[in-house]
């Protein structure tokens, strides 16, 4: 009888266990999900907001030019999507790098909210993308234990992977003001 | 947006982190956002508007010193009443990581989680063996935020995963001016203190030493500290015939705060360690006291490498002594680290931080979704 007992006892704590590890594995799904959509809506607006900077009429038709291109093929990347990131973000910092690119557009109109605009869009990109692949990285440690392994307790979710572009948009200034928030000019 | 922030220590004892919410709760109510407050309080305490009591917190040692903290169950139901009626955007927890209502409110929260780090400990080792505790509450949090590079460090070592650096803030204005107290600081010269006096890696043991040495080749020089702790020991660490040149204040009001900063010609930061950021050294950068401080990284960083305030090797009370000597003798110089010090602080204010954590919330947002609480809880 006592054996019984045990077996029962033993069997439920298991069970109670495993319920737990598998609940916690799909909260960790549902984070990385939110987290992508955070990431594709950043990413998004930082496209539509280069595209509308580069036919303001507010630049040059050079950096226009060289500005809607990258937007453009960031938008219709599909599978290069990382790469074609990343080139937009050098194309805008190649932009924002020229010499007094700012004092060139000041008092124009319409220019300091669309740079502001488009500074907050970059902001958010590298913001949405830190907390996205933190979220992958601990998805990705919880999936590696051989228990969830062995009882395949990750079901039919699809395995995250990390976000890797170029984001980083400002070579000096962050540092010395103890925050890694990016800025398009230092 | 609506916001909710939780608080982990008791709200109307002073401390850094209340500080931090407290102006980040009224520098977003001012740029429009609705803001409610969770802090462990007694019901019958005055709070501000905005503050939501957790009830009554216990005070035990943790990370060096004694923290008032509310943990069990009666707290995380208060916790979870609180973030169901609040309908939140966004849920801002602080030290996700002290057993308190940071880490309940984890617990029993669902949605848009941020959390932000406060303490940089490189000895916590306990840290890690209580990591699986602590897991499957912090992997919720959707966004951290690390007030220091060191506090950053910590997280990761301890915990894995990132954060972004959004330093600490100080509110600008209400330290810019303040009348010096009555008769300071006087023809002879002051150095001033301000922190916890029986907290040792605050450090007023080193300047106590540092001022002996001082205060033996300049008669007229007095030290001025405030801060709680008891006094009547502090006194009698100092030798006689320099007892009488030093002034305890004990535990000073908040007005009485910036003055203090106002009433000293060098303000000293001895601390020698655990200082993730030193709010302390911003507040009196934005007083425009001329600064000495230990050369702690952290200090290092927010004094521009030593634009901003004179570094000294951290523990080493003749360096301090040599430091603030250099200062006491030379006004030209401590016109110009006032003044620098005032410039390189105007990173810190209020809201030009407070808008990098909005774009925090912003971004969490946009994953959808709203705060709630998980099915089942407690309460």
């Amino acid at each position: 009888m006592t054996w019984i007992i045990l077996i029962v006892g033993v069997a439920v704590l298991l069970g109670v266990y495993l319920s737990w590890r598998a609940g916690r594995l799909d909260r960790l799904h549902a984070r990385v999900e939110a987290a992508r959509a955070a990431l594709d809506a950043a990413l998004l607006r930082r496209i539509s907001v280069a595209l509308e900077l580069a036919s303001s009429g507010l630049l040059d038709p050079a950096t226009s030019l060289l500005l809607a291109g990258a937007a453009h093929d960031a938008r219709t990347a599909g599978e290069a999507r990382e790469l074609r990131e990343s080139d937009l973000t050098r194309a805008l910092r190649a932009a924002f790098g020229q010499p007094e690119f700012r004092a060139s557009l000041r008092g124009r109109p319409g220019a300091d909210e669309l740079l502001a605009e488009l500074e907050a869009a970059a902001h958010q990109v590298f913001l949405a993308r830190k907390f996205y692949n933190d979220a992958v990285a601990a998805t990705l440690s919880a999936r590696r234990r051989w228990l969830v392994r062995l009882l395949r307790l990750a079901g039919g979710a699809a395995r995250p992977g990390f976000f890797e572009i170029d984001d980083s948009l400002v070579a000096a200034g962050a540092d010395e003001q103890g925050t890694d928030m990016p800025h398009l000019t230092g | 947006m609506r916001v909710g922030i939780v608080c982990p220590y008791t709200w109307d004892v002073p401390g850094g982190v209340q500080e931090h919410i407290r102006d980040l709760a009224e520098t977003l109510i001012d740029l429009g956002h609705q803001v409610s407050v969770i802090s462990p309080a007694d019901d019958d305490t005055p709070l501000p508007g905005y503050v939501v009591p957790a009830g009554r917190a216990v005070p035990v040692p943790y990370n060096g010193s004694v923290g008032r903290l509310a943990f069990g169950f009666l707290s995380a139901s208060r916790v979870r009443r609180w973030i169901r009626d609040g309908q939140f955007d966004v849920l801002h927890v602080h030290e996700p990581v002290v057993p308190s209502l940071g880490l309940l409110a984890c617990w029993v929260a669902t949605g848009p989680i941020v959390a932000t780090v406060h303490t940089a400990n490189p000895r916590s080792r306990w840290m890690h063996a209580a990591r699986p505790a602590l897991q499957s509450a912090l992997e919720k949090i959707s966004a951290r935020i690390a007030v220091s590079e060191a506090a950053r460090t910590t997280l990761v070592e301890h915990l894995g995963g990132d954060a972004v650096l959004i330093p600490n803030g100080v509110s600008v204005r209400r330290f810019e001016k303040a009348d010096p107290l009555p008769g300071w600081p006087g023809p002879g010269g002051a150095l001033g203190f301000l922190g916890r006096m029986d907290e040792s890696r605050k450090g007023l043991a080193v300047l106590l030493a540092g001022f002996e040495l001082l205060g033996a080749e300049r008669p007229g020089l007095r030290l001025l500290v405030a801060g709680p702790g008891d006094a009547a020991d502090v006194a009698a660490r100092v030798p006689a015939p320099l007892r009488d040149r030093v002034i305890l204040l004990g535990q000073v009001s908040e007005e009485d705060k910036v003055r203090v900063y106002h009433s000293v010609d060098v303000f000293c930061a001895p601390n020698t360690g655990g200082e993730s950021f030193g709010i302390v050294l911003a507040e009196a950068m934005a007083a425009g006291a001329p600064i000495v401080a230990s050369d702690l990284d952290a200090f290092r960083m927010v004094l521009r490498g030593g634009q901003a305030g004179e570094l000294f090797a951290t523990g080493d009370a003749g360096a301090l002594a040599r430091a603030a000597a250099r200062l006491l003798d030379d006004p030209d110089r401590r016109a110009a680290l006032s003044a620098a010090a005032a410039v390189a602080v105007r990173a810190y204010d209020w809201p030009v931080i407070a808008r990098d954590v909005v774009a925090v919330y912003e971004t969490v947002r946009l994953g959808g979704g709203r705060v709630g609480v998980v099915a089942g809880g407690p309460g």
